[in-house]
């Protein structure tokens, strides 16, 4: 039996506000990070006006360009991505689905959403600050970044901007020590690591990785931030900017570079993890059948978390460093294609031969599946090193990241959201809106970012404000960016019917059974719905079995879930279920 | 249903835009045929993946979909099936990347008979110096950088007298290895010329280099592909590719260090 | 002492507190990795002098060992249920650490007075830096265990957290005299 920490909470304030319950913890890094990442949206929004229709609004500047550009990068994939899968599914999912009351340091938990909430203020502070927000690019690169108005927002701009990480990296870290704390530790009994649902590994092997990976974005952070405000070289070489020349000098750009994508790809892989983790449960659920390949599925998260660590040069092949270095980084990072492509093939073979219910989530799972896999393959020429020459920093790029991060670990959430709800709320999410918000944003998502393949392998370059001075472009181009905004747009208003969803259906949406989709996995099997404060009732649930007993030949119903005991007489002619 | 046929209408259009061939490759300007060939062969692998996996996907979800009295099976794992895809899938990455690693092998290999250009990016524009009739580059020192020596000469380096400077345009004999020397006089910033398949990074504080051999005569277009500030997308320079005769006349009219830097 | 009792029912003593503070001690380890090569890899530079290092760097160092000693000390005796020599041992440990701690500080006094600030070069920056991070990773710690030392396995966990600061001290000041 596991130990829980704290008593029930009595007032509204212990309840709702400052609770240590890891499920309001969860809805408040939900609703915080949704809350953000819809003004990471509308930023999209004017960049893309920007594009398809240069020119035509004032307040888009060359300088506002280059700050939203910025901003919009660091809130989605920080602020958003990783903040709803870490602290959002995994403070949601983890304790539920390992039939634990709470995770294993409450108080901390609480800790880390509010100062959470803290890094977010401080991120947003900058657009109210003298100069704004800085306009160096999500990826904060010297000397551009730290010099004196060598880009927008190099005053407070930028100071609030790493200040923001770093409350944001404390808050990480609180949360993964939870979190990983918590699946080693607090599992109740049968519950083994291998009889794990794959969303809990998903977000357990992610946490690892974030512990590992943000302390370097920690150190180029604060190094960046003492060669901004306080006149140090670490990262500053001799410069002269605008025929002024600093007294700066001996600093190493390159050093910089290193730090940030030593953080930086790890960093997509906590946003992926989680994502793949989910996505194969709702998969498999929806499907009615066993996750195929559970144990290469997990072995292939753990090598991926692994090999994630040492491709990070992969995004400087061209920068500069040592050219020798270029073979290392190309064959790690096309190695890690293989355990990624072997969980695509375990996707589709768990649909092989399933029975696949076309509701909303497995919707959802299908987009997830679809985008993974143009941008996981298109992720393979930029790995090949002298492939990579010509396409770095244009909008191949562009395209390759977006569908795999910003579509494809969407989809997952989405799914994920749509699949949870009646769970957290004890309603269903309306199904015909949902299914509006899949088809546009599936079918919307292709429309934008595929044309961006294409127009990388002319050779457009990304972060680009407009593209007058190109002498290259074919005369459709104007109009191809268009195209490219009106999706966007329609995308983007989509999400906004899906908001509404979400709040409508929180409040008098259609009441939802216990479970609704027939799940085997331990937080469908509460004893109510949204489950009591510390979960279980009185008693902790024991575990049988492995989570993904659905269509077992012979059994009753076409699932059985985690919690029900095995029977003693051994099924003739099937497989064990027990695992 | 529809998701089955929606997937295959999506595979149908991104085949039919990719093969318009309205935004593809600009012709190739230079001897980095091996670079295209690398990432044409990457492109070909993962578009036969992408149709091939899509359309399984379009296929399973029409074939398996849920309908009265079917039943899904039990089909928890194959460890032979997984190996084989293993295998597949190790061999088609074997297959893009061993050309990639060749080229690029050869790549980071310049000829001994290059001829040196230095190339200086700054916020916002491309300038340029060549060696001169010495053949040599003089030696140029950032802190040396003033209104009168934009480049930073050293002028104490005798080689660097008869190096010639261009303000504005990339001029380059035809036929013959280029060895780019490219720095950067203030934040980092990347030399890219689309038609020869060029790109590296200007970064202040160090020499990058980079080479090539032009093969077409013509006029093409450097730009910068690393954001270095508002003007970002304003940093281009004609880069003009001429018979060896007429780059000779063009040089010899440029201004040189010995005529136009003073300390 | 919380008991826990994994999976299969043993009673052990990995808590989830132990987990914790070992996984703390694995992020705190990449930070200072990080710094380090960053030094070391800034050392390459043209522009890097060395530092004039005061002999107080050497006493601050011998007063984080021995505080080290002291609160292992603490820990034995407290296992032995000497709580009174544990309690004595754990105040020592505590007040040495704080004695490191103006000590450091009083490092960057004298450094200040021989004209080397933060920004004056590398070496000096990188000093600041490191110091200031190791020293604030100590002064948390400070800060936490009043708080929450309050069972032998707690005392415990906070020697171990301290060694490790000890440990990447020795790195750190290693580091500092040596280039």
């Amino acid at each position: 039996m596991t130990h829980h920490t704290h008593h029930e909470p009595q007032s509204f304030w212990t309840k709702y506000i400052f609770s240590q319950d890891h499920k309001v913890i969860a809805i408040q890094y939900t609703i915080t990070a949704l809350l953000v990442g819809l003004f990471g949206l509308v930023l999209s929004w004017l960049m893309r006006l920007q594009l398809g229709f240069p020119g035509s609004f004032q307040f888009l500047n060359p300088g506002s360009y280059y700050q939203m550009l910025t901003q919009h990068g660091m809130i989605m994939i920080v602020y958003l991505l990783t903040a709803i899968l870490l602290g959002g599914f995994g403070n949601y999912l983890i304790p539920l689905m390992i039939g634990a009351r709470d995770m294993a340091f409450p108080f901390l938990n609480m800790l880390s959403y509010w100062v959470y909430l803290l890094s977010v203020i401080v991120l947003m502070a900058a657009f109210f600050v003298p100069g704004g927000p800085t306009g160096a690019g999500w990826t904060l690169y010297p000397p551009l970044s730290a010099l004196p108005n060598a880009a927008p927002g190099s005053g407070w701009g930028i100071k609030l901007m790493l200040i923001s990480l770093v409350i944001f990296i404390a808050a990480a870290t609180m949360g993964g020590l939870n979190y990983v704390t918590t699946v080693l530790q607090c599992r109740t009994k049968g519950m083994t690591l291998m009889r794990m649902p794959l969303s809990v590994w998903g977000i357990f092997i992610a946490s690892v990785m974030a512990l590992f990976a943000f302390p370097a974005l920690f150190a180029g952070g604060v190094m960046l931030l003492f060669d901004n405000l306080l006149g140090t070289s670490f990262f500053i070489p001799a410069v002269t900017l605008f025929g002024q020349q600093l007294p700066r000098e001996g600093g190493n750009p390159l050093l910089f570079q290193h730090l940030f994508w030593y953080f930086g790809h790890p960093e997509v892989y906590v946003v992926i993890l989680p994502a793949m983790g989910i996505a194969s449960d709702l998969i498999s659920t929806h499907a009615r059948k066993p996750i195929f390949g559970y144990k290469a599925m997990v072995l292939a998260m753990a090598a991926i978390a692994f090999i994630g660590f040492i491709v990070w040069a992969h995004h400087m092949f061209v920068s500069g460093m040592n050219p020798y270095f270029g073979f290392f980084f190309a064959v790690s990072t096309l190695i890690i294609a293989i355990p990624s492509a072997v969980k695509v093939y375990n996707w589709l073979l768990t649909l092989w031969r399933g029975n696949i219910r076309l509701n909303v989530p497995m919707l959802f799972g299908i987009g997830w599946i679809s985008t993974f896999i143009i941008g996981g393959l298109t992720g393979l020429p930029l790995g090949n090193v002298v492939a990579d020459v010509p396409l770095h920093d244009t909008y191949f790029v562009v395209g390759h990241f977006h569908l795999v991060m910003g579509v494809a670990a969407l989809m997952a959430i989405f799914g994920g959201i749509y699949h949870w709800f009646p769970k957290v709320t004890g309603r269903m999410l309306n199904e015909t809106l949902g299914k509006l918000h899949f088809w546009v944003t599936f079918v919307g998502a292709y429309a934008i970012f595929f044309p961006m393949f294409l127009m990388g392998i002319l050779g457009v370059p990304r972060r680009y404000f407009d593209f007058n001075a190109l002498q290259y472009l074919p005369p459709q181009t104007s109009a191809l960016n268009i195209a490219i905004t009106v999706a966007a747009l329609t995308v983007g208003a989509v999400q906004l019917i899906f908001l509404g969803n979400l709040i409508w259906s929180a409040l008098w949406g259609k009441r939802a059974e216990a479970n609704p989709w027939g799940a085997t996995t331990l937080e469908w099997q509460t004893p109510t719905t949204p489950p009591p404060h510390g979960n279980w009732g009185a008693q902790t649930p024991t575990v049988y079995r492995w989570a993904y007993d659905y269509s077992v030949p012979g059994a009753e119903r076409d699932f059985i879930p985690q919690n029900v005991p095995t029977e003693p007489q051994v099924l003739v002619g099937a497989q064990s279920t027990v695992r | 249903m529809a998701i089955s046929f929606i997937l295959v209408l999506i595979v149908l259009g991104a085949i039919v835009l990719t093969a318009s061939g309205i935004w593809w490759f600009t012709p190739l300007a230079s001897n980095w045929n091996e670079i295209d060939g690398a990432l044409l062969i990457t492109l070909a692998v993962i578009g036969i993946a992408f149709v091939v996996l899509n359309i399984v996907l379009a296929y399973f979800v029409l074939r398996y979909r849920h309908r009265e009295q079917s039943r899904a099976q039990f089909l928890p794992d194959n460890p032979k099936l997984e190996k084989i895809l293993i295998g597949i899938t190790a061999l088609g990455i074997v297959i893009l990347l061993a050309p990639g690693l060749f080229a690029y092998s050869r790549f980071i290999s310049p000829p001994r008979d290059a001829l040196t250009i230095e190339v200086v990016g700054e916020q916002w524009r491309w300038s340029y110096r060549y060696p001169g009739p010495d053949g040599k580059l003089g030696r140029a020192n950032p802190k040396l950088i003033s209104p009168k020596n934009l480049f930073g000469i050293d002028l104490t380096d005798p080689a660097a007298q008869d190096d010639i400077l261009s303000y504005s345009e990339l001029h380059l004999p035809v036929g013959r290895p280029v060895l780019l020397h490219i720095r950067s006089k203030d934040v980092i910033h990347s030399f890219f010329i689309p038609s020869f398949r060029v790109k590296m990074d200007a970064v202040p504080g160090m020499v990058t280099h980079y080479w090539f051999t032009p093969t077409v005569i013509g006029r093409f277009q450097a730009v910068c592909a690393e954001l270095c500030g508002i003007g970002h997308h304003r940093m281009q320079s004609p880069v003009i590719v001429e018979r060896l005769e007429d780059f000779q006349q063009w040089l010899a009219k440029q201004p040189t260090v010995a005529t136009t830097v003073k300390p | 002492m919380t008991v826990h009792h994994s999976p299969n029912g043993h009673r052990d003593s990995v808590t989830p507190a132990r987990v914790g503070v070992w996984l703390f001690l694995g992020v705190a380890t990449m930070i200072f990795a990080a710094l380090v090569s960053a030094y070391i890899v800034r050392m390459g530079s043209s522009d890097w002098h060395s530092l004039p290092k005061p002999g107080l760097l050497w006493v601050n160092t011998a007063i984080l060992l021995l505080s080290s000693a002291a609160l292992q000390w603490a820990t034995i005796a407290e296992r032995q249920g000497a709580h009174r020599s544990a309690r004595l041992g754990f105040v020592a440990g505590a007040v040495l650490s704080a004695l490191f701690l103006l000590g450091q500080l009083w490092a960057w006094a004298v450094l200040h007075k021989l004209g080397y600030f933060l920004n004056t070069n590398p070496s000096s920056s990188f000093f600041y830096l490191l110091t200031a991070v190791h020293g604030l990773h100590l002064l948390g710690g400070l800060i936490v265990a009043a708080w929450t030392v309050r069972s032998s396995e707690r005392l415990q966990l906070f020697v171990t957290y301290w060694h490790f600061l000890t440990a990447v001290w020795v790195v750190l000041f290693g580091l500092i005299v040596l280039t």
